[in-house]
């Protein structure tokens, strides 16, 4: 019972993590980016890039080498997504919904098969294993890996939701949330606080990657297409463009895939996450914390 | 255009009258062109290869325009379109191995379950924004697979085998050139099938709301119900392709399933051109037959695909053949040839609501 808690709130932190990219774009220009699930597996191949290209890292050091990686990462996977937003969707910010949608499908389907030409179709290993004994907690059964990257995720979380609420730059990202047109008339650089956002969106994804690859030790050019999925879903369970709730979403989806899983059998847990994202649009499409917001025509 | 038009607004450029090129383009006897090209195709070239390639091009044919309905007519993004084909298709390979039934009486159970499934998915999502639709649809692509992947009546992995193939009149039609002109035919009558409906009563409504959909609602059109028709429309077309793609491999697994087709589908509707019945065949052919001229490049074609995708959405985003309402209603009639085609009897109606 406590272990498939722990284990629901661990991958639920990754989930978190991906679904506030989600969640920040969608707040600030209501559009479903559908390559941000694609942005974790670029990270992790960008991970796996530059730990493959140093060569053999001492046991000791791999936290300190997984960090600088991490940061690393979230800078690169942070400007492609503010290439992809400049070069895909920019031009279409007064096109028609549809238009933009099958955009992000192209750009996703661009990031997939480019990194599947690069790197070959075959799933990678990643070179840093994080490595660590286990203890038992309340019955669970924790690894330090689990708790190192638990606080990588948290920090982030944390850090992230002080910089939107704190910072003039997050204030602006809600001014824009709020009303577009009217954060442009008070003097809010609108375009930059997009790109801006893109750019955070896609780090956290970019860093959700590179944890990802550290810990399951595999990586493959399709792992982001059901994480995006699911990571969707996170995002609409807390209420889409909600911070708190995409934290709050990842975490709990995170928990019902745990039980949901334990419950029907692993091979049914996908299913079961798309059925809990069909029920939740279903009967309360506004999520957990969003508020029911009225189409503006 | 009509003079009832333009009463209440600044007058309208007329453009030039069509050219000769762009009215071969809107000929009304270019689908039985195309219907002869497909028909002389064997003769000119009946290896088992090329068969198989052209059998192939028409059931994608068949799968473009019935997602032509739900995203080219009604504006409504399907990412999980080729879930619909996997239903069609496992659901007659089930009835017809279960029941030792010939392949055409599954029909039927085909189109029920397509319904069933159009109901489930649309039902709870047409009801909110596009964008969730297009999200659901791709995790119902998934859910589908999946559940194929890991229940017993589908076979799981390795799918079902030796699905009886097509008999017509006590004639068999399991040979690659007769199969090939029974899909020819088929996919004739239902490429005829979903123009007819988009210029029905209500295609007009689902180009309505494509166009706008608070306006269409003011109007009277019942949206939820309106687009709930266009999403079951596009999944018994789906269905039936999947019907024939089982006849035509006699066996489905579901590695056939994947997203990848669904975006090679949608890609085939947006490059002809959304809501062109002619574009999208074109674009269909286009689709099924590049990849087989492309092999060496292996993954790289996708990613030329993937960009071509968004260049086309960001360059000319109503496709290289789009239909001429979207045209004009796009450049507010100053397009060159502001003269609608006949029967398209949609751009008055819109210009009188702008």
């Amino acid at each position: 019972m406590t272990q498939l808690i722990w284990n629901g709130l661990f991958v639920g932190s990754f989930y978190a993590l991906i679904a506030l990219g989600y969640s920040m774009v969608y707040g600030i220009i209501k559009l479903l980016n559908f390559a941000h699930g694609d942005i974790y597996m670029v990270g992790a191949f960008i991970g796996f890039a530059v730990l493959s290209s140093v060569g053999v890292i001492p046991a000791s050091m791999s936290i300190t080498a997984l960090l600088i990686v991490l940061l690393l990462t979230m800078i690169i996977t942070g400007g492609i997504g503010v290439g992809i937003e400049y070069l895909a969707y920019r031009p279409l910010r007064n096109s028609p919904r549809l238009a933009v949608l099958i955009t992000a499908v192209g750009a996703s389907f661009t990031l997939e098969y480019g990194v599947s030409a690069i790197a070959g179709p075959n799933p990678k290993v990643f070179p840093v294993r994080l490595e660590g004994e286990s203890f038992d907690f309340l019955g669970a059964r924790i690894s330090a890996p689990q708790i190192v990257l638990m606080v990588i995720a948290v920090v982030l979380m944390l850090s992230l939701n002080s910089y939107i609420q704190r910072t003039s730059m997050g204030r602006a990202m809600r001014a824009i949330a709020l009303d577009p047109k009217g954060a442009l008339l008070m003097g809010v650089n609108v375009n930059k606080i997009i790109t801006w956002t893109f750019f955070i969106g896609s780090a956290l994804a970019g860093a959700a990657g590179v944890m990802a690859g550290a810990y399951y030790g595999k990586i493959d050019f399709l792992m982001g297409f059901i994480i995006g999925l699911k990571a969707f879903t996170a995002a609409v369970i807390g209420g889409i463009g909600n911070i708190k709730g995409a934290m709050l979403g990842g975490l709990l989806l995170g928990l019902l895939e745990a039980f949901g899983s334990q419950w029907l059998g692993g091979q049914w847990r996908d299913v079961f996450t798309f059925g809990v994202l069909i029920a939740f649009l279903t009967l309360k499409p506004t999520g957990l914390l969003g508020e029911r917001v009225t189409e503006r025509v | 255009m009509s003079e009832n038009v333009d009463t209440s607004r600044a007058p309208r450029r007329i453009g030039k009258p069509a050219s000769r090129f762009s009215r071969l383009f809107e000929s009304k006897q270019l689908g039985w062109g195309a219907f002869v090209v497909a028909i002389v195709f064997p003769f000119i070239l009946a290896t088992p290869y090329a068969m198989n390639i052209g059998t192939t091009a028409v059931i994608f044919i068949l799968l473009a325009s019935g997602l032509n309905i739900v995203v080219g007519y009604c504006g409504l993004l399907d990412l999980g379109y080729i879930a619909f084909m996997a239903v069609g298709a496992y659901t007659s390979g089930i009835v017809s191995k279960a029941w030792d039934l010939p392949i055409l009486f599954t029909i039927p159970a085909v189109l029920v379950m397509c319904i069933l499934a159009g109901l489930i998915i649309g039902g709870p999502t047409l009801r909110l924004r596009s964008d969730y639709l297009a999200i659901v649809t791709l995790g119902f692509g998934e859910i589908i697979r999946l559940t194929a992947n890991n229940l017993s009546i589908t076979g799981g992995p390795s799918g079902i085998y030796g699905i009886p193939g097509i008999e017509l009149f006590g004639l068999k039609l399991s040979d690659s050139v007769p199969f090939y002109y029974f899909c020819v035919v088929v996919v004739s009558l239902l490429v005829l099938g979903s123009a007819r409906l988009g210029k029905s009563r209500l295609g007009r409504a689902w180009r309505f709301v494509r166009e706008d959909e608070d306006a269409a609602e003011a109007m009277g059109i019942h949206t939820y119900k309106v687009k709930l028709a266009a999403y079951i429309f596009g999944a018994m077309w789906g269905g039936l392709g999947g019907m024939l793609f089982a006849a035509h491999l006699s066996a489905i697994s579901p590695q056939s399933f994947v997203f990848l087709q669904s975006a090679l589908v949608l890609m085939a509707v947006v490059l002809g051109g959304m809501g062109n019945t002619r574009g999208v065949v074109v674009g269909a052919v286009a689709i099924s037959l590049l990849p087989e001229f492309l092999r060496d490049m292996g993954n790289l074609r996708y990613v030329i695909f993937g960009v071509v995708l968004v260049a086309v959405m960001v360059l000319r985003p109503q496709g290289f053949w789009p239909s001429r309402a979207f045209e004009v209603e796009r450049t507010d009639g100053e397009s060159e040839n502001a003269d609608p085609g006949p029967g398209d009897s949609v751009s008055p109606a819109k210009g009188g609501t702008l």
